[in-house]
C-alpha cells in the first residue's frame, strides 16, 4: 500500500494536524510520501519524500493549480490512496482530485475497517463503513481521529512544478473581528441551537452571571445573530478550557467539542439524551432548559446571598 | 439568466436511527424529514439574487429521492424558486456521491445554468463531495463553504470560511457553482400566499436513467449506532431536584461555588 499525504498551510503556517496524516499512514501500514504547497522555511517533520511547491508561486488558495500539483505527484508515485485532512483545504481539493483520478472518495475518515474506512453519519449519532470499488481511493481524515507518530528519519525534498493558472482569483483573507478572550474564564456557560429561541439566551446569561462566568456560543447561535461571533467556541472560534463548562442545548458537533473538550468539568443540558455531547460530559442533565436553568440559577444565587 | 439550486431532504437529526435490513442506511419509519440545513442557505441566496435582479433570473430547484422529497421541493418553491425538478429515485440513499453528482450534472449539462447553488454538505452523510463533483463534471469554477456572495454582471465575489474565523475572499466568472454554508444568510420562512402560489408551480419528474445515472465507486456496510462513551452521570426528572443534585456536584467536584475560590 502506498499513500500520498497532502499537507497544508493555514494563514501562511504549517497546519498542526499534518502529523495526523502520518499517523494514519502508520495505522494503514502504508509507505508514505507527502506533498506540501508551502514555504521551505516551515517544513513538517516527516520521513521520506516530500514533494514541494512554493505557495508564493501557487497561492494559498488555488485549488485548480493545487490539483495539478497533486496529479503531477500521483503520476510519479502511483499511490493507492491520496490522503487529505478534512479541513477547508482538504474537503475543497479532495473531490477535484478524486474526479481527476476516477477514484472513490471517502470523507471524514475516523478509522480503518478491513478494506474499508469508518465514517460518522447523522451528526455523529451513527457510523458506517465505506469501501472503495475503485483501484485507488481519495480520503479526508476527521481531525483528532489518528494520533501523531514519533518521526526521526530524513526528509528528502523534491521540487515539483505545474501550471499555476486559475479561473478563480484569490483576493486575500480577512481577519476575524475583535475577540472576547474566553481563554481565561473560570466558568463558561454556552448556548447552542437547542436553546430554541433568542429570548432563552437570557437564561444562559443569568446562569453565567450567577456563576461569575462568561457566556459562550456554538456556531448556529452566532449565525442566527443571537450572540456575538466573538463568543463562538470551536474550530472556527476559540478554544477554551475553563474549570466548569455548561453546554446548554449543544448537540456536540465535532467542530464545537474540539474547542471545549479540555474543560475541567462539563455539564450538559439537553433534551436529546443521544446527543454526542454526552461523550465529553461529566454530568448530563436531560431536561427542558427553560425550567432547569432558572432552577439552577436560583439555587446558586441563594448560595451567594443574591450576588456573586 | 438561469440558476439551479440542488437540495436534499434529510431526517431531523434529533430522531432515532434504526439500520435497514442490509445495514447500508436507516429505515425511514419514525423519522421526520425536512430540507438539509446548508441547502436552505443555497435556496435563500438564489432567491435573494433573483430579487436583486428584479425577478429576471429563472430559478430551478432540483432534488433526488423517493416521492417524499417533493414536499421539500415545494418548500423551496414557496421560498421563491420558480420550478422544480424531481429525479424520482427510490434508491437514492444507496447512491454514492459520484452517482448523485452524475444525475445533477446530467440534468445541468444541456441547460446553460449561469449559477448553481448547493449546500456545502448534508447533515446525514456529511461527505461535502457532491457540489464539487458536479462542478468538475461540468468543467466550471467552484467555491466551497461559501459564507458571502456578491454578483455583478456575471462576476461573482465569494467569501469562504477558513479555520480560526478567517474568511478567504475570491472573484470568479460565471458559470460557477457555490456550495453554501451556515453564516451566508438567514433563510426566510415561506409566507402563506407564497405557499399557496407554490402549489401551482411546475415540478418535472425524471427517472435516474434519463439524467445519466453512473455506476457507483464505493459500497457501504455496517450502518450502526456510534457508541459514544456515556456521560459520567445522567440526571433526569424534576428540574428542581436535578438542580439540587447539580449544586451538590459542583460543590464536591469543582471550586466554582466557593466565593472568590481558587483554581
Amino acid at each position: 500500500m502506498r499513500a500520498l499525504l497532502v499537507g497544508e498551510c493555514r494563514a501562511g503556517r504549517l497546519a498542526e494536524e499534518i502529523s495526523e496524516l502520518s499517523g494514519f499512514a502508520v495505522a494503514l501500514g502504508a509507505e508514505a510520501s507527502m506533498l506540501l504547497v508551502g514555504s521551505l522555511d516551515d517544513l513538517p517533520s516527516f520521513e521520506g519524500r516530500l514533494y514541494f511547491a512554493d505557495s508564493r508561486e501557487y497561492g494559498a488558495y488555488n485549488p485548480e493549480a493545487h490539483k495539478r500539483l497533486v496529479m503531477e505527484v500521483v503520476g510519479r508515485e502511483r499511490p493507492d490512496a491520496v490522503v487529505f485532512l478534512h479541513s477547508s483545504y482538504g474537503w475543497d481539493l479532495a473531490p477535484r482530485v478524486a474526479a481527476a483520478m476516477n477514484a472513490a472518495q471517502v470523507s471524514g475518515v475516523t478509522g480503518i475497517d478491513g478494506g474499508g474506512y469508518t465514517v460518522d453519519s447523522c451528526n455523529g449519532k451513527m457510523k458506517r463503513t465505506v469501501s472503495p470499488l475503485t483501484p485507488n481511493v481519495v480520503l479526508t481524515l476527521q481531525s483528532g481521529a489518528f494520533s501523531s507518530p514519533k518521526l526521526s528519519g530524513v526528509l528528502e525534498v523534491v521540487r515539483i512544478d505545474a501550471d499555476p493558472g486559475s479561473k478563480v482569483e484569490f483576493l486575500g483573507c480577512t481577519q476575524p473581528e475583535e475577540v472576547v478572550d474566553l481563554s481565561r474564564a473560570r466558568v463558561i456557560v454556552s448556548a447552542g441551537r437547542g436553546i430554541g429561541k433568542q429570548e432563552h439566551v437570557d437564561l444562559v446569561r443569568e446562569l453565567a452571571a450567577a456563576l461569575g462566568g462568561e457566556v459562550g456560543a456554538s456556531r448556529p447561535v452566532v449565525d442566527a445573530g443571537w450572540l456575538e461571533r466573538s463568543r463562538q467556541i470551536g474550530i472556527t472560534g476559540q478554544s477554551v478550557a475553563p474549570e466548569l463548562y455548561v453546554a446548554c442545548g449543544i448537540s456536540g458537533a465535532i467542530q464545537h467539542v474540539a474547542g471545549m473538550k479540555g474543560s475541567g468539568f462539563i455539564l450538559a443540558v439537553n433534551t436529546d439524551q443521544d446527543a454526542p455531547i454526552a461523550e465529553v460530559a461529566d454530568v448530563f442533565v436531560v431536561a427542558d432548559l427553560v425550567q432547569f436553568l432558572p432552577a439552577l440559577t436560583a439555587r446558586i444565587k441563594a448560595r451567594h446571598g443574591g450576588s456573586f | 439568466m438561469n440558476i439551479l439550486v440542488c437540495i436534499k431532504q434529510v431526517p431531523d437529526m434529533g430522531g432515532r436511527f434504526a439500520p435497514n435490513t442490509f445495514g447500508t442506511w436507516f429505515e425511514d419509519a419514525g423519522l421526520v424529514f425536512r430540507m438539509n440545513d446548508c441547502d436552505e442557505y443555497a435556496v435563500e441566496e438564489a432567491v435573494r439574487l433573483k430579487e436583486q435582479l428584479g425577478g429576471t433570473p429563472d430559478v430551478t430547484v432540483l432534488s433526488i429521492g423517493p416521492a417524499r422529497v417533493v414536499e421539500t421541493i415545494r418548500k423551496a418553491l414557496a421560498m421563491g424558486c420558480d420550478r422544480g425538478v424531481h429525479v424520482d429515485d427510490p434508491s437514492a440513499s444507496e447512491r454514492d456521491p459520484w452517482q448523485i453528482s452524475s444525475m445533477i450534472a446530467g440534468h445541468a449539462m444541456s441547460r446553460q445554468y449561469d449559477l448553481i447553488f448547493t449546500g456545502m454538505q448534508s447533515e446525514d452523510r456529511g461527505s461535502a463531495q457532491v457540489g464539487v463533483l458536479v462542478a468538475e463534471r461540468l468543467g466550471i469554477s467552484c467555491v466551497t463553504g461559501t459564507i458571502g456572495f456578491g454578483w455583478r454582471d456575471g462576476i461573482v465575489t465569494a467569501e469562504r470560511e477558513l479555520e480560526g474565523g478567517l474568511r478567504g475572499m475570491m472573484r470568479l466568472t460565471a458559470p460557477a457553482l457555490l456550495t453554501c454554508q451556515q453564516g451566508l444568510n438567514t433563510p426566510r420562512y415561506p409566507t402563506l400566499p407564497n405557499i399557496m402560489k407554490s402549489k401551482k408551480k411546475e415540478v418535472a419528474v425524471l427517472r435516474p436513467e434519463e439524467v445519466g445515472l453512473d455506476g457507483s465507486l464505493s459500497s457501504v456496510a455496517g450502518f450502526r449506532t456510534h457508541e459514544h462513551k456515556a456521560a459520567g452521570l445522567v440526571l433526569k426528572g424534576d428540574s428542581g431536584d436535578i438542580a439540587d443534585q447539580v449544586v451538590a456536584l459542583l460543590d464536591s467536584k469543582t471550586t466554582v461555588l466557593r466565593r472568590g475560590g481558587v483554581r
